[in-house]
């Protein structure tokens, strides 16, 4: 089972699914914070699904403010960033760029693929999560030193 | 490293104080701001396990609230750059000025422009997300450093012993301590202070310092001694103040040199920001200060002392809370200086008002009473922050000369000369006027934030506070209130929490904090504070100490939104009290223009004028610093462009003030 736990964890890096900066937060977790990963990544889905709506309602407007797109595109990309999401980090570069050179169809199409990588993401990690916590939380999801 | 008496130290939060070198970087004290709830959540992780104390914080304004309700209650503070509430910039120069602390930068954004924006600034560091753990060990590096060179300028400053003599102890306790712990990092200052502390060893006795001998305890800006030492240096003139004459002139027992030194530092920083925007305005409010001096001599003083005080800590003295509240009215238009950089700011109604009315109240000359500040201060309903508004008329800023009806109206008469504001109001429309005074609307909008600024609150009343007597250089509006200012105003966008805004301190904060959109970000901090009402601001105000303080700050930034505040026109009741700040700044970073709009909004009289001033403002577009009307996109990039510039102010004749020619 922890077998099985490790290789899809891997297989999330192998894709690109995941960065180095997941494994930096696996590494603080601890005994006394044996979900840490899993509550940040909770978080940060709680959270984009947040910004998303925002950029969905600001899409539909039609309006096309490229700045406050861009502003909300930063935080969420700030957010990616820091919990490893680098596809979907990739994705909001993307769109940063189309904002800037006020292309909405660009947007429009990104942030599309946007969406559906993030909620790749959003499946794959639970069922690892799941998967994890069945098999033992600290011994999954500690990357060995 | 920290001296054991030493409260201030990293270990000064634990019992042992001391030396323990050992876990010295343990139990450093460190305030985490950023809107973003994961990055939030992943550095307190790791921060804990550097064995920090961590304390989250989600809003700006709860942080600034946190920070002067707690002066010494922490070691060092990290902030986002982009936050919606208030730009993280505009963050760290208030905890420069009002707490002395060190703050680090951080952001996902790499570019170099920000980058340097974060040195111009003042930060100590700069952290690109993500942030790895490696990257926060160290941070206690920073706070060493600066305390060391604390001490250090004291020493440094003149040369007089006595002033130095408890420096000296101080100082070689630090160093002691600082070189059983610090790492290689610090042996530079180490070598250097040692040399020192051999000169000096013999000038033990002085009992000036005692308060800060053995341990540097951090000093409490107050709104009065900010006013003190703002008259000192005015007298003195800003370029030619020296910390040992404004010392002498302020004659505060237990004030040391170095207290005063840092602070002009902090202080001309503040006034360059300004001033920035409105250097070509200088002559103008030249003329203009001259005449009006009077008249607004007590207004700016006023705002400025608020704003300082504000900063300074909640300490506020009843009238600073006036004051603040008055500040706070005017500013709430103010639009969020955070805001206009980021487009997320929600349309608040930020400019509700009251910012106008603010102002005005100081006219009145320190007593902003609440009377006084509601009188000027407009409903609200005029401010309207419409990010999109370009409070292109200088007029509104201007204009406030007349229109104020309360003390500064001076600074009305002068609007005429500088277009101050309009241009630069394009985003804060609160320019209400008092910007026109100074003609140092130069305003670099930068900022903008469309949303919430009330670009300043032209109200001459208001704004002569803080911009005359501030700086005796005309082009200097009180860059301290302008920081303010764009706190308030940018709280102010968020509800209008103007009160917000004069309490920097307190609880007012917690009026920015208000904004529903923004509570569910609260989850950190929780947003009983806020209560703001932007109308109450007054009461906001009186009800904290700390509001005084925020007034104060307001004060300080107001000038400075002023002349930044091209851009905040948003609220577009600037009464043109073009604040011309002192021409200092007008680049001033984005943030002063936050602030500035805020500020100056309140003049609640402002704002009623600024109506009418817009039309009128007829400022001589000879300096108009505000730029047309900056929308919020011109803003930035105007403002990042300028961030490019090394010195900011290079366009702009500063009077003087740089940070190195601080006469010590």
């Amino acid at each position: 089972m922890q077998r099985q736990v490790a290789l899809i964890k891997q297989s999330l890096f192998d894709q690109g699914y995941l960065d180095e900066q997941f494994m930096e937060l696996e590494e603080l977790q601890d005994d006394a914070n044996p979900n840490f990963v899993e509550e940040v990544s909770a978080l940060y889905f709680k959270d984009s699904a947040r910004l998303i709506n925002n950029i969905d309602q600001a899409l539909e407007r039609g309006t096309f403010d490229f700045n406050r797109l861009d502003s909300y595109m930063h935080q969420f990309k700030g957010s990616s960033t820091s919990i490893g999401a680098s596809k979907v980090k990739a994705e909001c570069t993307t769109f940063r760029e189309y904002c800037r050179a006020g292309n909405a169809e660009g947007c429009l199409r990104t942030f599309q693929q946007l969406k559906k990588e993030h909620s790749t993401l959003r499946k794959k990690l639970e069922h690892y999560f799941q998967l994890a916590r069945q098999a033992g939380p600290k011994e999954t999801a500690r990357r060995p030193k | 490293m920290v001296n054991p008496g030493h409260g201030r130290g990293p270990d000064s939060g634990t019992a042992a104080g001391g030396s323990n070198s050992d876990p010295f970087p343990a139990n450093l004290r460190v305030l985490v701001v950023d809107d973003d709830p994961t990055c939030l959540m992943i550095l307190e992780r790791m921060l804990m396990t550097c064995l920090y104390r961590v304390t989250k914080c989600n809003r700006a304004e709860i942080a600034l609230s946190l920070l002067r309700k707690n002066k010494n209650g922490f070691d060092i503070v990290i902030s986002d750059v982009h936050m919606p509430d208030m730009d993280g910039f505009k963050l760290l120069e208030h905890v420069g000025l009002e707490m002395d602390l060190p703050v680090i930068m951080m952001s996902a954004d790499d570019s170099k422009s920000v980058v340097l924006k974060g040195v111009t600034h003042g930060a100590v560091d700069y952290l690109i997300k993500p942030v790895r753990i490696e990257a926060l060990k160290n941070i206690w590096q920073h706070v060493v450093r600066k305390k060391r060179n604390e001490w250090n300028v004291s020493e440094h400053s003149g040369g007089s012993i006595e002033d130095t003599g408890g420096d000296r102890d101080r100082q070689q306790q630090h160093r002691e301590d600082a070189d059983n712990n610090s790492s290689s990092v610090n042996e530079g200052n180490g070598r250097s202070s040692r040399k020192r502390k051999e000169e000096e060893v013999d000038d033990q006795g002085d009992d000036k310092e005692d308060s800060s001998s053995l341990k540097k305890p951090r000093v409490v800006w107050s709104v009065e001694l900010h006013q003190q030492f703002v008259a000192a240096v005015n007298q003195l003139g800003v370029d030619k103040a020296v910390p040992k004459k404004i010392l002498e002139m302020m004659n505060v027992p237990g004030l040391t040199r170095e207290n005063v030194a840092s602070h002009l530092q902090k202080y001309r920083i503040y006034l360059r920001r300004l001033g920035g925007v409105s250097q070509h305005q200088g002559n103008m409010n030249h003329s203009f200060m001259t005449g009006q001096d009077q008249s607004f001599g007590p207004l700016s003083s006023l705002n400025g002392f608020d704003l300082q005080s504000l900063a300074v800590t909640g300490q506020l003295p009843p009238q600073s809370l006036a004051q603040l509240q008055a500040a706070g009215l005017g500013r709430p238009t103010l639009a969020k200086p955070g805001m206009s950089v980021s487009p997320l700011v929600d349309q608040r109604s930020i400019f509700n008002f009251e910012n106008p009315k603010i102002r005005f109240g100081d006219g009145h000359g320190q007593t902003m009473n609440n009377g006084n500040l509601l009188h000027g201060v407009p409903t609200g309903s005029h401010m309207r922050v419409r990010p999109g508004q370009n409070v292109q008329s200088s007029g509104m800023m201007l204009p406030v000369a007349d229109q104020l009806p309360r003390g500064g109206p001076s600074m009305l008469p002068s609007l005429g000369q500088q277009p101050i504001l309009s241009s630069s109001v394009s985003r804060r429309s609160d320019l209400t006027g008092a910007l026109a005074v100074r003609n140092s609307i130069p305003e670099t909008n930068s900022r903008v934030l469309p949303t919430t600024h009330s670009v300043f609150n032209n109200f001459p009343a208001d704004l002569p506070r803080s911009s005359f007597p501030l700086a005796s250089a005309p082009g200097i509006s009180v860059p301290v209130s302008v920081s303010y200012q764009e706190e308030v105003n940018s709280s102010d966008a968020k509800g209008g929490s103007s009160a917000a805004t004069a309490g920097f301190g307190n609880p007012s904060y917690d009026i920015f904090n208000d904004f529903p959109q923004h509570q569910q970000h609260n989850k950190n901090i929780s947003n009983k504070l806020n209560d703001w009402d932007l109308r109450n601001m007054g009461l906001v105000f009186s009800s904290n100490q700390d509001a005084a303080t925020a007034t104060a700050t307001a004060a300080f930034s107001t000038s400075e939104a002023y002349s930044s505040s091209s851009t905040q026109r948003k609220r577009r009741e600037t009464d043109a009290t073009v604040v011309g700040e002192h021409g200092q700044n007008l680049q001033s970073p984005s943030r002063n223009l936050y602030h500035l709009n805020h500020v100056f909004m309140d003049g609640g009289s402002v704002r009623v004028k600024s109506e009418r001033v817009a039309e009128t403002v007829t400022c001589p577009p000879a300096n108009t610093l505000f730029h047309e009307q900056y929308n919020q996109e011109d803003l930035m990039s105007a403002f990042l462009k300028q961030e490019g510039i090394p010195s900011v102010d290079n366009e702009f004749e500063f009077d003087g003030y740089s940070i190195d020619n601080i006469q010590v």
